[in-house]
């Protein structure tokens, strides 16, 4: 990796914000005797970090995701790279023209049409208008808006308006990218197509920093992150592990892990849930046995209660389905107070975060006593499943089956094996 | 879909791009003219945007380019030409106005619209980096269209009422020049304290009003009682309006004095403009 030009390098970046308590309360007249001796310099205020003590270095075509909470200074540390804000202490070395993308359609204008748009933005962002007329078709094509050109985009549905402001920043060229947030809105489809486009730009030889709070979106493109929290640079390495640090900071802020209490509920409800992992913390080791736990509160049987259960991926997709509508099932005649487990005995979730949804309903009337989403947040790891040559990368696959393979050729003994066993 | 093994093809990568390096205190090397320079593309790029909003959903769409200056013409001509019968220096007052508040319109415009442009544009800075300058700067363009389309108005005016023309007529873009240079300095600074200080925002119709009235606008500079009249001239404005319509209509030319006055202000303004721009655009993003 050190063989590799750097394109970043950052030596003690720190950044100071002033949050003004407005006590000082001086005459226009006075300030404007202060700006001219020290502009800018706030009157009196507390002082903030919102980055400090910052190093790395990125070395030219590698894709970094950048990684924290909310308030670590991930923002902060993207405006100092694209150069937005200048860093209060610490030094910074770019090599190469620099695009940002901090917010999809910056400078958009409702007003004006799709193709105004394109130039517009493509200017803002830093291209040439040679360099956008060239590129025109492209963006165009990528954003699939070529009926609407000539349409204001305040009449562009959402989605089309996310296409086109993408579109427009896919196609910059600069040797260093850097991404916010920005997939968070579009369907998941273009998403998808974002990420190959940015994976693209990376494998192009150029540099991408990407922030995201997706870390399916974060494993997906990058091979290594910086884990920010308090303004500090808590890890600097491997994406993955740079991930359970990250998932072990926020199981910190949350009290309790891979559990649900429901509180002042009446009526017919799940009461609570629990997922039991192979490892404390709510971490699950792949293959490992999995139980789910709920227990149900039905003071009202019904004929027809029915209680199903998915397990949901960080890109909200539901993986597994589990239920119970056995007619035979007590709940439906008896009230009480009922526990209904789950055992999986090897639970084949691929790596990443996982969350439950859960849903208590009467099939005949279609009530629908309870309805849960984002129960017991859990994080299957691939610890302990070792495998050649390709590590476990999140984009895989979403559901690891096991196989066995035979491997023949005319005249000699076959092979055998199994995949994920 | 192979986008999650990027590491494996590094791909042929431009040569030793240059190095920018960023510290708290580098004011970047390149100047900013050199900036404007760098991106004229997006100078224009953002005027041609303001013009075409401007008109846009608009029934008379670019006519109001022409129709503005000529209303206020108009009102001029009635309150002061009619109801208070100030002198116009033997020129139809319509025109002599005319004249004068097209070159008023493209130094007030300027000053105005440069200053709130940056705040106006708050979104932008938040969110990308390119030369602030831009920003202010792309009014100019705009100003100078609306100018262009004033004088030619002016011109068939002056034809449909006889007035002659003279080739004095070829210095009225040097004049106008001027006045644009003067309220682009004004603007720079108005717009860089206006990210901090909103109080511009108020002050400034006050004073534009205020400026008006003490140029050669409504009025010709001879009415101005002769006691006052160097004071008069110090404003630099009132020269360079003056040196315009003189030019354009061959009426009184301004002191030569206060000429030189006027243009030396105009390039001190122009610096102090640059200077305070340059020292506080840096941190714009963090106080907007």
């Amino acid at each position: 990796m050190s063989s590799e030009p750097l394109a970043i390098e950052a030596q003690g970046l720190g950044k100071r914000y002033v949050i003004s308590t407005r006590a000082a309360a001086t005459t226009l007249a006075e300030r404007l005797g202060q700006l001219v001796r020290a502009p800018f310099a706030a009157s009196a205020g507390e002082e903030l970090w919102a980055l400090r003590d910052v190093d790395f270095r990125i070395p030219a075509g590698s894709a970094v995701g950048v990684i924290g909470r909310n308030g670590a200074g991930k923002s902060t540390l993207l405006k100092i790279l694209s150069r937005i804000t200048p860093p209060t202490r610490g030094e910074l070395r770019l090599r190469g023209r620099v695009g940002s993308l901090l917010e999809v359609g910056t400078g958009f204008h409702p007003e004006l049409t799709g193709r105004e748009n394109i130039f517009l933005n493509g200017a803002i962002l830093g291209m040439k208008r040679r360099e956008i007329a060239a590129r025109f078709d492209a963006i165009v094509a990528f954003a699939e808006v070529d009926r609407f050109l000539e349409t204001p985009v305040k009449r562009y549905s959402s989605g089309m308006y996310v296409r086109l402001a993408f579109a427009v920043a896919a196609h910059l060229e600069p040797e260093i990218l850097v991404v916010d947030e920005v997939l968070a809105v579009g369907d998941a489809e273009f998403q998808r197509k974002c990420l190959g486009k940015m994976g693209e730009v990376a494998g192009g030889g150029r540099t991408v920093i990407f922030v995201s709070h997706s870390m399916a979106a974060v494993s997906a493109l990058t091979q290594r992150v910086l884990l920010l929290d308090g303004g500090c640079c808590r890890f600097d390495g491997p994406t993955a592990e740079g991930i359970a640090r990250y998932r072990a900071l926020q199981g910190g802020a949350e009290a309790v892990p891979a559990q649900y209490v429901a509180e002042g509920r009446r009526g017919n409800h799940v009461r609570s849930a629990r997922v039991h992992t192979s490892d404390a913390g709510g971490v699950h080791r792949h293959g490992q046995p999995l139980r789910v736990e709920f227990d149900l509160e039905v003071p009202e049987p019904t004929s027809s209660l029915c209680f199903s259960c998915k397990l949901v991926d960080a890109e909200d997709r539901n993986i597994v389905h589990l239920w119970c509508f056995a007619p035979e099932a007590r709940f439906r005649r008896e009230a009480g107070r009922y526990t209904l487990r789950f055992d999986l005995p090897r639970a084949r979730l691929f790596q990443g975060a996982y969350t439950l949804r859960a849903f208590l309903s009467d099939r005949r009337t279609n009530a629908m006593f309870d309805e849960l989403h984002g129960l017991c947040p859990f994080e299957v790891t691939m610890d302990g499943t070792h495998r050649d040559d390709y590590a476990w990368s999140a984009g895989d696959c979403t559901y690891l089956e096991s196989a066995q393979w035979e491997l023949r050729r005319e005249g000699a003994e076959a092979q055998r094996g199994t995949v994920a066993p | 879909m192979a986008y999650f093994s990027l590491m494996n093809a590094p791909g042929p990568g431009p040569v030793a791009p240059p190095t920018l390096v960023i510290r708290p205190d580098s004011a970047r090397s390149l100047g900013l003219v050199a900036d404007l320079w760098e991106f004229r593309d997006l100078l224009w790029t953002l005027a041609g945007r303001d013009l075409t909003l401007r008109y846009r959903q608009t029934i008379l769409g670019v006519a109001w380019v022409a129709l503005q200056p000529l209303l206020g013409a108009l009102i001029f001509t009635f309150v002061f030409g009619t109801i208070a019968g100030l002198p116009s220096d033997g020129v139809p007052y319509l025109i002599y106005a005319f004249t004068a508040l097209a070159g008023w319109g493209l130094f007030s415009g300027i000053v105005t619209r440069a200053s709130g442009s940056l705040v106006q544009n708050s979104g932008l800075i938040a969110k990308v980096w390119f030369p602030r300058a831009v920003i202010p700067g792309s009014v100019v363009p705009a100003a100078a269209l609306d100018f262009a389309v004033a004088l030619a108005l002016l011109l068939s005016l002056m034809a449909w009422h006889g007035v002659g023309f003279s080739a004095a007529m070829l210095l009225a873009p040097l004049w106008a020049a001027a006045l644009a240079a003067l309220a682009l300095g004004l603007g720079l600074i108005g717009a860089a304290l206006m990210v901090r200080f909103r109080d511009v925002q108020h002050i400034l119709p006050v004073a534009m009003q205020l400026l008006l009235y003490a140029s050669p606008v409504a009025y010709a500079a001879a009415v101005v009682p002769a006691r006052h009249r160097d004071l008069y001239w110090m404003n630099p404005v009132a020269p360079l309006l003056e040196g315009l319509r003189a030019s354009l209509l061959g009426t009184a030319m301004p002191p030569a004095w206060s000429v030189w006055a006027a243009l030396t202000t105009t390039l001190l303004a122009l610096a102090l403009g640059a200077w305070v721009f340059r020292r506080l655009e840096r941190r714009f993003a963090d106080v907007i």
